[in-house]
């Protein structure tokens, strides 16, 4: 069994407090944690919390950056907390906040209503006209490497926020869309799957759409999975300008390929090895 | 689809301004050593060389076209910093309202000024 690491020194956390029930306005409240290698933001966390006060209330889940519940604020940068070792961005201090750009639920608990709603306007999910295929999907669809590579990488959001909280549009206008609902529009316009793109134009290219983008970057800067949304956004923007115009190529949502068990089968395919669990 | 559209003609109103633009700071800052639509020697603000340019169909137009593409993008921009702000949507309709009002108000005079500096070049010339 692997010997516990001794703490290589004590970090002092400056977590910003706030609970809407109590407290008028946000402050400041310091711990000082002791700092193994390797432990992250998160585990910093639970020592406070185990050991310090059991008061401090955030959100996580899956602790290996997968499910996007531990976006917060690490010396000014959002970024997740489960996938950020103290040792990497603190010396003797570590500043620990709420993700900017959304509501506080409480200390360090963003409320991710306002981008989860954006998210659901721009229609997440592939759009065709034949809804018993979506209701009961049946076949396959053919898709190339190349029309796979053109969205794969927008795929890989988790929705943690990070570039929500770090889009200055975001700061002064509540009601843009932001980066991570408008890389999602991105990402289904582009799958040759979707039909849908006429509908999310309506909603991408809005008064408070697409176009309030200042190309800052700072969303593709912060993102924890290494989406870059401004890429995404500066794609929709040409794509609605080409819709405008009628200068788009027309595209229909490619056709099922085949039934199940309708497929040509591949011959020579070597047998699964036998289970060993 | 509608601010697509704004958006659109703001970026292409940018391309002709940049057009437009570089020709009247070419000819407003060379036309003294280049006499560059300015044949009378001296600034190319002289009294004189104004009348020539002003009397000449090409620069009445441009000076009308360049009045209306420097509104329309001047004017959509500053729309988009002030819905930035986070308006309520009535305000930004008012406000969308009230800088079309100002947007064609100031097009209508100017493209009057320019017809009329047009008229009295085009009579001076005659005598």
């Amino acid at each position: 069994m692997a010997e516990k690491k001794e703490a290589v020194r004590t970090v002092r956390f400056h977590i910003t407090r706030y609970n809407p029930e109590k407290d008028r306005a946000p402050y400041v409240k310091v711990y000082d944690v002791p700092v193994r290698e390797g432990m992250t933001v998160l585990d910093g966390l639970h020592y406070i919390r185990e050991n310090l006060d059991a008061s401090l209330a955030w959100r996580y889940s899956c602790r290996m950056g997968v499910c996007g519940s531990c976006g917060m604020l690490l010396n000014g940068r959002p970024t997740l907390a489960c996938n950020t070792q103290i040792l990497h961005v603190a010396g003797t201090d570590l500043t620990v906040g709420p993700l900017p750009n959304f509501h506080v639920v409480r200390d360090l608990v963003p409320d991710l209503a306002s981008m989860f709603d954006k998210h659901r306007a721009i229609r997440p999910f592939i759009v065709r006209a034949d809804a018993a295929e979506i209701d009961d999907p049946e076949g396959e669809f053919y898709q190339t490497p190349e029309e796979l590579e053109a969205y794969l990488q927008f795929t890989y959001c988790i929705k943690c926020g990070c570039c929500m909280a770090a889009c200055p549009t975001l700061a002064t206008d509540t009601r843009y869309l932001g980066p991570m609902p408008l890389a999602a529009a991105q990402r289904y316009n582009t799958d040759t799957r979707d039909g849908g793109r006429r509908e999310r134009n309506q909603v991408t290219g809005s008064a408070h759409g697409a176009f309030r983008c200042h190309y800052a970057g700072e969303c593709s800067r912060v993102c924890p999975k290494g989406v870059d949304p401004a890429k995404a956004i500066q794609h929709l923007k040409r794509q609605l300008v080409l819709d405008y115009l009628h200068l788009a190529r027309r595209r229909k949502p490619c056709a099922k390929l085949h039934g199940p068990g309708q497929g040509k089968r591949l011959e020579n395919i070597p047998a699964a090895p036998p289970k060993t669990v | 689809m509608r601010e697509t559209k704004y958006w659109t003609w703001h970026m292409a109103a940018g391309v002709v301004i940049l057009f437009l633009l570089g020709l009247h700071m070419l000819i407003m800052h060379t036309g003294g050593i280049t006499h560059l639509f300015a044949p009378a020697g001296g600034a190319s603000v002289s009294k004189e060389n104004s009348l020539y340019r002003d009397g000449r169909l090409f620069f009445t137009v441009g000076y009308i076209v360049l009045l209306g593409v420097a509104l329309y993008h001047g004017l959509y921009g500053l729309r988009t910093i002030l819905f930035e702000v986070t308006l309520k949507p009535a305000v930004e309709k008012a406000l969308s309202v009230i800088l079309l009002i100002l947007g064609l108000g100031l097009f209508g005079l100017g493209t009057w000024a320019a017809i009329a500096a047009h008229a009295i070049a085009v009579a001076g010339t005659r005598g």
